[in-house]
């Protein structure tokens, strides 16, 4: 829609089964990484230091893998942030309201209120037809100003919930259970992209949205379905992300927007929608979590991060667009 | 290419700027009328500077929405030259008068990297500008980690104040639209912007040299971003890295309100004004009503993206759902 007419030419460009190229560039790129980094401290290579950037990956994973879900639709959510933190608030103050009842329901009404902003967002889209970069920027919005409002511009209070304290930082056999967690949604995901008409659905609506609507798909409701199953995520990322930091807070959110669409772009999902594996969005989130981590273990300050992250994006869609050249 | 966009069955349809107009004079007449000190020069020109800013950034928005993109990079535009200001906006009037200039130069060069990114590198707009974005606040926030730098104060004076009773916002707006609007509309170069937001394919057959316009749609957004920054640093006397994420929604609610198609080809620079002064007169009111300050964030946010839903209901009165899907 927002895409120009030309991008269509590239719809042949079919997603490969097999292993993909750009998994294979992220795993190069992230040993060199890696590697460069343990020239300056060999700390890195260390067994604890990579299982601990594993459980980060995790949490950039499952954010990447709804962030994932729309671009493929060749839209994007920039609602990612507030999302983050809306329902992290949410949870955590369900969790530290002393009420059992309340704090048992934490974690569903942090997932449900992710599932709902999600459908915001994708009724926006769907009904109204507003493009998706400017409805959800609206949406991110008005989550800042409830979020504002809610916790009075102060340092929200509340307590993370056990069980997200258990999954972002405890290990079981020795693996993080972040990471079990997010082999456990990449299976389901992977699942529902390959082998359901829904995961059909969602790359033949990237492809072409005019052809499935003539094919008789329900097209509003896959985008409301899609947009819907992101927001969950996102929300299941920013779960996660209080049980690691122990707490949620004010702007927590903000610094993932970049690094997520970086990590889905990175992996080799077209921008234009359509086309895209998910071990790539998997290997690109492990390469965005070890470079970040490198940055800051080289103290390069988060602006400079950020900045990298976006030449990253630019970089990658520049390299994109000459093997699509013809 | 109707000013109206789809007019329907040759009724009369009032134009969108007139409605924009009258809507304004009506919020206007509100808000002086709850306003305590009443209407004054004082009360006149706090608020011709506050839309002046917002009408800046929604014009820098407006030509780059006209050739059908969109930039996510007004904000961290404004942002970056408000620093770039903060240390070159001082000391001699000569130096004054560069620094100006330089200004204007970082604001262009960012505009002009947009336009590349897009035509050349052929990304979409969304994420170029977004990505770019993150670059230039990133720069913006190594210039000035916090805020700080001073600005020239007879400049400021010269151009936050007012003449004979009428504030110089109002007067200096006037003269930019002037300056705007008659060529938009006399030349040729307005015209292939117009004809190239219509149909772009239809303009490269028509001989319009489609690229080089589109370059110079965005380095006029960046134009524009950069007159924004410098009446920042006017308004507030120093350098803000952090400024800008509130311009970019509020610069795009802004065109849509004024009556601008975010499928581009419709609307005016004079509608981007009226609707940013809309926005800023709404704000304003909400301030001095008996909202709790707290819940203004989110109200703000709710009227954004009101104004969005309401800017793109056209989209539900197309009689063929297929219509939706080109």
């Amino acid at each position: 829609m927002s895409a120009p007419s030309s991008s269509t030419a590239d719809s042949g460009r079919k997603a490969s089964w097999g292993v993909d190229r750009s998994v294979v560039i992220l795993l190069i790129a992230s040993i060199v990484v890696l590697a460069g980094a343990a020239l300056e401290s060999p700390g890195v290579l260390s067994v604890n230091y990579l299982l601990q950037q594993l459980q980060i990956a995790s949490i950039v994973g499952i954010l990447a893998t709804g962030a994932m879900l729309v671009i493929l639709l060749g839209q994007i959510d920039l609602s990612v942030p507030l999302t983050i933190t809306g329902t992290a608030i949410l949870a955590t103050s369900l969790a530290g309201s002393g009420n059992p009842t309340l704090a048992f329901i934490a974690i569903p009404a942090g997932l449900a209120g992710g599932l709902l902003i999600g459908a915001v967002n994708g009724l926006g889209v769907a009904i109204f037809r507003i493009p998706a970069m400017v409805w959800t920027l609206a949406v991110n919005a008005m989550l800042l100003g409830i979020t504002v409002f809610y916790t009075s511009g102060a340092k929200p209070a509340g307590a993370p919930p056990p069980l997200m304290v258990f999954l972002a930082r405890e290990r079981t056999l020795g693996i993080p259970n972040a990471f079990l967690l997010w082999l456990v949604v990449g299976a389901l995901v992977l699942f529902m992209l390959r082998r359901t008409v829904f995961g059909n659905y969602i790359y033949a609506l990237g492809q072409s949205p005019r052809a499935l609507f003539l094919a008789g798909a329900p097209v509003e409701r896959i985008i409301v379905g899609v947009f819907a199953l992101a927001g969950l995520l996102s929300s299941l990322g920013g779960l996660l992300l209080v049980g690691y930091a122990n707490q949620a807070y004010q702007g927590m959110g903000d610094s993932y927007l970049m690094p997520v669409i970086a990590a889905v772009v990175l992996g080799g999902t077209s921008i234009f929608g359509g086309s895209g594996n998910y071990s790539g969005t998997f290997m690109g989130a492990i390469f965005i979590t070890l470079l970040a981590s490198v940055l800051s273990l080289m103290q390069v300050p988060d602006a400079l991060r950020q900045m990298v992250f976006g030449a990253i994006i630019l970089a990658m869609l520049l390299i994109d667009r000459a093997r699509r050249a013809p | 290419m109707t000013e109206t966009g789809s007019s329907r069955s040759g009724r009369f349809k009032v134009p969108r700027v007139v409605i924009s107009a009258v809507l304004l004079a009506i919020l206007f007449a509100l808000y002086i009328s709850i306003q305590p000190r009443g209407f004054s020069t004082y009360v006149l020109t706090i608020w011709s500077n506050q839309g002046l800013l917002l009408a800046l950034a929604a014009i820098a928005q407006f030509f780059v929405v006209l050739v059908r993109g969109i930039d996510l990079s007004v904000g961290p535009m404004i942002a970056l030259t408000n620093v770039v200001a903060s240390y070159l906006i001082s000391g001699s009037p000569a130096q004054v008068a560069l620094g100006v200039v330089l200004v204007m130069v970082v604001g262009i060069g960012c505009g002009l990297l947009n336009g590349l990114a897009v035509v050349v590198g052929r990304i979409p707009p969304i994420v170029a500008t977004l990505a770019l974005g993150s670059l230039y606040s990133g720069v913006a926030l190594l210039l000035r980690p916090t805020p700080g730098g001073a600005i020239d104060e007879t400049l400021s004076d010269a151009l936050t104040y007012d003449v004979y009773g009428v504030p110089t916002a109002l007067i200096a707006l006037a003269i930019v639209l002037i300056l705007v609007a008659i060529p938009l509309r006399r030349s040729r170069f307005g015209m292939s912007l117009y004809a190239i937001g219509s149909s772009r394919d239809a303009s490269v057959m028509t001989g319009i040299r489609v690229p080089q316009m589109t370059l110079a749609a965005y380095s006029l957004g960046g134009f524009f971003a950069a007159l924004a920054g410098l009446y920042v640093s006017m308004l507030t006397l120093t350098g803000d890295p952090n400024i800008g994420p509130s311009y970019t929604l509020n610069s795009i609610a802004a065109v849509v309100i004024g009556g601008v198609a975010l499928s581009g080809g419709v609307g005016s620079p004079l509608g981007a004004a009226l609707g940013a002064f809309i926005l800023k007169t709404i704000s304003a009111l909400m301030f001095f009503s008996n909202l709790p300050p707290l819940a203004q964030p989110f109200f703000e946010g709710a009227i954004l993206a009101i104004a969005i839903v309401l800017g793109s209901l056209g989209m539900l009165r197309v009689r063929s759902r297929l219509e939706r899907f080109l």
